[in-house]
C-alpha cells in the first residue's frame, strides 16, 4: 500500500503516515463493530439460557437493539452530583474505553495483518489493560459518594490481586515460544498450547474473567448488592462508556486467550502467503474468539456470584501458589525436553519409509516438539489431580469445622448455649 | 528501524482512540436535556441525606493486598527477561529460577500465616 501511494507521487513519509492511519482506523473499527453485534449476541444468549426469547422487536431478531440502547443513552440527562471532582468524573469513562481499545493494537489477525508487532506485545497488553483498573478508581473517587468510593476500593483490591496469577500464567507461553511478541507466540504454536499446558490456560482464563469484572466475579458492579458500585453516580452516555468498555474487554480477553493458547490465526490454510491465507487466518481467529466468548457468556449465566472474601482467598491461597508451582514445573520440564529443531530437520532429511511418511504428515516442527508436549501435558494433568485432591480434603475439613461450630456435640443431648463462634 | 515504525503506530493509535469514547459523550451533551435542580444533584445514599464526609477512611486491609501484590509484581518483572531468554539458558539457570520462585513462595506463606491475606 505504501508502494502504491509512493508510485502515485506522494512522499514516502506521508505515505507511511497515511498507511498507519488507515491501519489504526481498521483495527479499532473491528473492536467497535463487534460491540454492536456482541451486545445483541449476549442478550439473546442470556435470554435463551433463562428460557426466554431475548430482544426480538427492534429489527429482525432484535438485531437493532444495540442502536436502540445507544439512542436511549444519548438522550438521557447527564447528572453530575454536587461536589464531584469535575475533571476526574468526566475523564474516568473515557480512560476506561481507551484502555481496552489500546490492546487491539497488538492483536495479530493473521500472518500479515497486525497493527503493531512490537517485540514486547505481551508486556504491552498487560500494562495497558491495567489502565482500566485506574479508571475505576478515578470513577469511585470523583463521584463524591461513599458507596462509589468503597466499591472502588474493593474493586481495586480484587483487580490488582488477580493480576498476579494472570501474569504468571502469561509467562508460560512466553517461555514455550521464546519471545514476548504476540505474532511470535502464534507462529511458535505448531501444537496449540492449550494441549500442552491446559492448567495454565484455565488459570489465565479465570484470572482474566476476574480482571474484567465478569460473572462469577461481578460483585464489582453487582447491581443488587452494592448498588452498582463505582458507577453509581454515572448516567447517560458516560455510563454507556463504562458498559461498552466492560463488554469489549470481555471479547478482548477471549481474543487474547485464543492467541496465547489456542493458536491465534493458525488453522487449515491460514499459513498460505497472500490475501487468501490472511483472510482465512482472520476467520480462524474470529471463530476461536467467538467460541471462547460463548464460554464466557455460559459461565456468566450459570455460575452464582462469589463473595469478595472468597474471591480474594481463591486468588491468594489457590491461584497464586498453583501458578508458582506450575511455572516451576513447566520451566524444568521445558528445559529438560527442549526441542531440537535443527537436529530434527537433519533426521527428517535422511528419513526413509514410515519415518518419512510421519514427517510428511505432521511436519518436522510438530514431531520435534512432541516429547516436550507430552511431558508437559502429563505433568499438568498430574498437577490438576493433586490440587483437586488437596482442595477436596480441605473442603471436607472446613465443612466439618463449620458443622462443629453450628451444632456442637453436647453431652446427654441437651442444648447448651454455645460460645461465640471462632472468627472465620 | 522496523520496531520504531511499530511504536509510531501505537502512538497514532493512542492519539486517535480518544475520539471513540469522546464522540458519543459529546454527541450526548448536544442531544440531552439539561435541567439541573438541587434535589437531582444530591449525592446518592439510599434515599436519605448523606451522613458525614464522603471521602471515608481507607481500610488498612486494602493496603496489605497492595503490598503483597507489589512483591509479586516485582517478581514477575524479574521473571519476564528470564522467560524471553529461556531457550538460551542452561538447566542450571532453571534451577536458580526455581530457587528464586521458592524464596517468593516463602514470602507468600509468611504473609498467609501472618494474616495479611484475610479480608476481615
Amino acid at each position: 500500500m505504501i508502494d502504491f501511494l509512493v508510485s502515485q507521487g506522494w512522499s514516502k513519509d506521508v505515505a507511511t503516515g497515511v498507511a498507519l492511519l488507515l491501519g489504526v482506523i481498521a483495527v479499532s473499527s473491528f473492536g467497535l463493530v463487534w460491540v454492536i453485534f456482541g451486545i445483541w449476541l449476549e442478550r439473546k444468549f442470556a435470554g435463551r439460557v433463562q428460557d426466554r426469547l431475548g430482544p426480538n422487536r427492534t429489527g429482525p431478531f432484535g438485531l437493532f437493539q444495540t442502536f436502540a440502547d445507544l439512542g436511549k443513552l444519548l438522550t438521557k440527562e447527564d447528572i453530575t452530583p454536587e461536589g464531584a471532582d469535575k475533571f476526574i468524573f468526566n475523564f474516568a469513562p473515557l480512560l476506561s474505553v481507551v484502555a481496552v481499545i489500546l490492546i487491539w493494537a497488538v492483536v495479530p489477525f493473521s500472518k500479515e495483518w497486525i497493527g503493531a508487532d512490537v517485540n514486547v506485545g505481551v508486556l504491552y497488553f498487560t500494562a495497558v489493560g491495567s489502565l482500566g483498573t485506574l479508571s475505576i478508581l478515578l470513577a469511585g473517587w470523583g463521584s463524591n459518594n461513599k458507596y462509589a468510593l468503597l466499591g472502588a476500593f474493593r474493586v481495586i483490591a480484587a483487580l490488582i490481586s488477580y493480576e498476579v496469577p494472570m501474569i504468571l500464567s502469561i509467562l508460560i507461553p512466553v517461555i514455550l515460544a521464546g519471545t514476548m511478541s504476540m505474532q511470535g507466540i502464534v507462529e511458535a504454536q505448531h501444537i496449540w498450547y492449550v494441549f500442552i499446558v491446559p492448567v495454565t490456560a484455565v488459570m489465565f482464563f479465570t484470572s482474566s474473567l476476574a480482571e474484567i469484572g465478569r460473572s462469577p466475579f461481578d460483585l464489582i458492579e453487582a447491581e443488587s448488592e452494592i448498588v452498582a458500585g463505582f458507577n453509581i453516580e454515572y448516567s447517560g452516555m458516560k455510563f454507556g462508556m463504562f458498559f461498552a468498555a466492560e463488554f469489549l474487554h470481555a471479547f478482548t480477553i477471549s481474543v487474547l486467550t485464543a492467541i496465547l493458547f489456542f493458536g491465534g490465526w493458525r488453522g487449515i490454510g491460514a499459513s498460505v502467503a497472500g490475501a487468501g491465507g490472511d483472510a482465512l487466518g482472520f476467520v480462524w481467529l474470529f471463530i476461536k474468539s467467538v467460541g471462547l466468548y460463548l464460554l464466557v457468556m455460559l459461565i456468566r449465566n450459570t455460575v452464582p456470584r462469589i463473595r469478595i472474601d472468597h474471591m480474594m482467598s481463591l486468588n491468594w491461597k489457590i491461584l497464586v501458589p498453583l501458578s508458582l508451582v506450575n511455572l516451576i514445573m513447566v520451566a524444568i520440564l521445558a528445559k529438560v525436553f527442549q526441542p531440537d529443531y535443527a537436529g530434527q530437520f537433519q533426521i527428517a532429511a535422511n528419513a526413509t519409509g514410515l519415518g518419512a511418511l510421519l514427517y510428511q504428515f505432521f511436519g518436522v516442527n510438530i514431531v520435534a516438539e512432541l516429547p516436550r508436549a507430552i511431558a508437559l501435558l502429563i505433568a499438568n494433568l498430574l498437577l490438576w489431580v493433586v490440587v483437586s485432591a488437596v482442595l477436596h480434603r480441605f473442603a471436607i475439613l472446613d465443612r466439618r469445622r463449620v458443622q462443629d461450630w453450628v451444632e456442637p456435640a453436647t453431652v446427654a443431648g441437651e442444648h447448651t448455649a454455645s460460645a461465640p463462634a471462632p472468627g472465620r | 528501524m522496523q520496531q520504531t515504525n511499530e511504536w509510531i503506530f501505537i502512538g497514532i493509535f493512542f492519539a486517535i482512540c480518544w475520539v471513540f469514547p469522546a464522540a458519543p459523550v459529546i454527541m450526548a451533551q448536544l442531544l440531552q436535556p439539561k435541567r439541573p435542580n438541587k434535589v437531582k444533584q444530591e449525592t446518592y445514599e439510599c434515599g436519605i441525606e448523606t451522613i458525614g464526609p464522603s471521602w471515608v477512611q481507607f481500610k488498612v486491609q486494602y493496603y496489605m493486598y497492595a503490598l503483597v501484590f507489589l512483591v509479586f509484581d516485582i517478581e514477575t518483572v524479574f521473571l519476564f527477561p528470564f522467560a524471553v531468554a529461556f531457550n538460551q539458558v542452561t538447566l542450571f539457570a532453571v534451577f536458580e529460577l526455581v530457587v528464586f520462585i521458592l524464596l517468593l513462595g516463602v514470602a507468600l506463606v509468611y504473609a498467609w500465616r501472618k494474616g495479611a491475606l484475610e479480608w476481615a
